[in-house]
């Protein structure tokens, strides 16, 4: 079943073409890492999953929704899509313990107990569960983000995005970082689809590989054939051979 | 000085009450407003965005003492009657409610946007966002600014003079005239306006240190 569908999506800005008649599914339990140059559109494109960006035409459909509709609930959507962003966004006025049971309490109404249950868990889960009385801005960097994953995984989520995740964090945080994307990803029921440039997390865990330059996909690979074989696209070898060997 | 106060206890007390009360009522209801305008200024919402700018440049580009004559003088020819002290009271709420949504916006827009993204992100909804998330963190930023505009409040409130509020300046007019002793009426006036100024003052930047 498919969790995330693209037909002929277009977006832009002002004149600008941000995204260039986009088709693309992903499935449910499906891991999904996205490359390209920067300005090549996967933030624009990972952005519009969840509405943070909308598009001008085509067809988006999240989780059977369709969000070119502009009658759909965008707070549906991120019910069931969670994001984790480059700089974290963790809420500075909150403790962690708050920033994970804020929107389960007032989104999903999940009772007192059982929310902090939950996040206590998920705390668990990231390796953090001690810091739970602290404020975001006495963490570091990784255990920020590692917190911005919790929080996302407290909504309990069928699909997770993460755009460039690791890309603000010291070299010796990316690792923590990405530990905890790879059991997420092991786990078969989460679609994630990852913007980064960690190709070792995309060789460990990805179902697939797509590349993207100037707002178009240029290659949609398995993760077999785009590392093993040769990406059949010429910028795509290319970007492939500078980023392995850097 | 003494004997100005011995003399003119009275009307001084009434001065500094009424000049108190009318701080006190447009402090809260200025601030209420002015933050709602401010919400409105931010909002996805254009109608909302549209008579917010309206509201607010209008009344910050208005003399108080116009805003006030207009509640005075106006208003009873064509709705109802209304006292000095309410006309005053309601021109100060207006006018000060401007600069405080202007000063308000600005601690909003000065808060990280991944704040309210990433709230956005999680599922809660535009106002769930603005109100646990931005708004805390927007009114910590803008004490210090809060802070001048009441005690610009404060003595703003001498507009009452004007409309026959019997607040502290008009009070001291009449003792003023009265006494003929004008340089010690407006010393002792002045010392009664910095009772008021000085505390508030005080307590703002203990809040901004307490919050900082």
């Amino acid at each position: 079943m498919s969790m995330i569908e693209f037909h002929n999506v277009q977006k832009y800005y002002g004149d600008f073409h941000a995204l260039h008649d986009i088709n693309l599914t992903i499935d449910a339990g499906e891991t999904v890492v996205l490359i390209g140059p920067s300005g090549s559109g996967k933030s624009t494109l990972i952005r519009t999953v969840n509405g943070l960006e909308r598009i001008q035409e085509g067809q988006l459909i999240v989780n059977g929704q369709d969000l070119a509709n502009r009658k759909t609930d965008m707070n549906r959507i991120r019910k069931n899509v969670g994001m984790v962003f480059q700089h974290f966004n963790l809420y500075a006025n909150k403790t962690i313990l708050e920033n994970i049971m804020l929107a389960p309490r007032l989104v999903l109404k999940r009772p007192e107990e059982e929310n902090k249950k939950i996040a206590m868990d998920m705390l668990d889960r990231v390796g953090l569960a001690d810091q739970a009385p602290k404020m975001p801005a006495q963490l570091s960097g990784g255990q920020q983000q590692r917190i911005a994953i919790a929080r996302s995984l407290a909504m309990r989520p069928k699909a997770l995005l993460f755009d460039e995740p690791t890309s603000a964090l010291d070299p010796e945080m990316i690792d923590d970082v990405l530990n905890v994307m790879k059991d997420i990803a092991r786990d078969s029921s989460m679609t994630m689809l990852v913007v980064t440039h960690e190709m070792g997390f995309a060789r460990e865990v990805a179902n697939r590989v797509v590349f993207m330059a100037d707002g178009h996909i240029l290659e949609d690979d398995t993760k077999e054939k785009f590392f093993d074989g040769q990406p059949s696209n010429e910028r795509a070898r290319q970007f492939l051979s500078k980023i392995i060997t850097h | 000085m003494i004997a100005i106060f011995h003399n003119y206890g009275g009307l001084l007390l009434q001065g500094f009450g009424q000049t108190l009360l009318c701080s006190i009522i447009a402090l809260l209801f200025s601030l209420i407003i002015g933050s709602m305008f401010a919400i409105f200024e931010v909002t996805p919402v254009k109608s909302l965005r549209v008579i917010a700018r309206v509201y607010i440049e209008v009344f910050r580009n208005i003399p108080l003492l116009v805003i006030t004559m207009f509640f005075y003088v106006v208003i009873p020819m064509f709705v109802t009657k209304i006292s000095g002290f309410a006309a005053g009271t309601v021109g100060l709420t207006i006018y000060t409610s401007a600069f405080i949504a202007e000063t308000v916006r600005s601690g909003i827009q000065s808060v990280d946007p991944g704040q309210m993204e990433g709230a956005r992100a999680n599922g809660l909804s535009w106002w769930q966002a603005m109100r646990h998330i931005v708004l805390p963190q927007a009114f910590r930023y803008v004490i210090p600014p809060l802070g001048n505009q009441f005690i610009n409040l404060v003595k703003n409130s001498s507009v009452l003079a004007f409309v026959a509020g019997f607040d502290l300046m008009y009070q001291g007019n009449v003792i003023a005239s009265d006494s003929l002793n004008t340089m010690t009426t407006y010393v002792v006036i002045g010392i009664l306006y910095l009772i008021i100024t000085l505390p508030l003052s005080y307590w703002m930047r203990y809040l901004e240190k307490k919050l900082a």
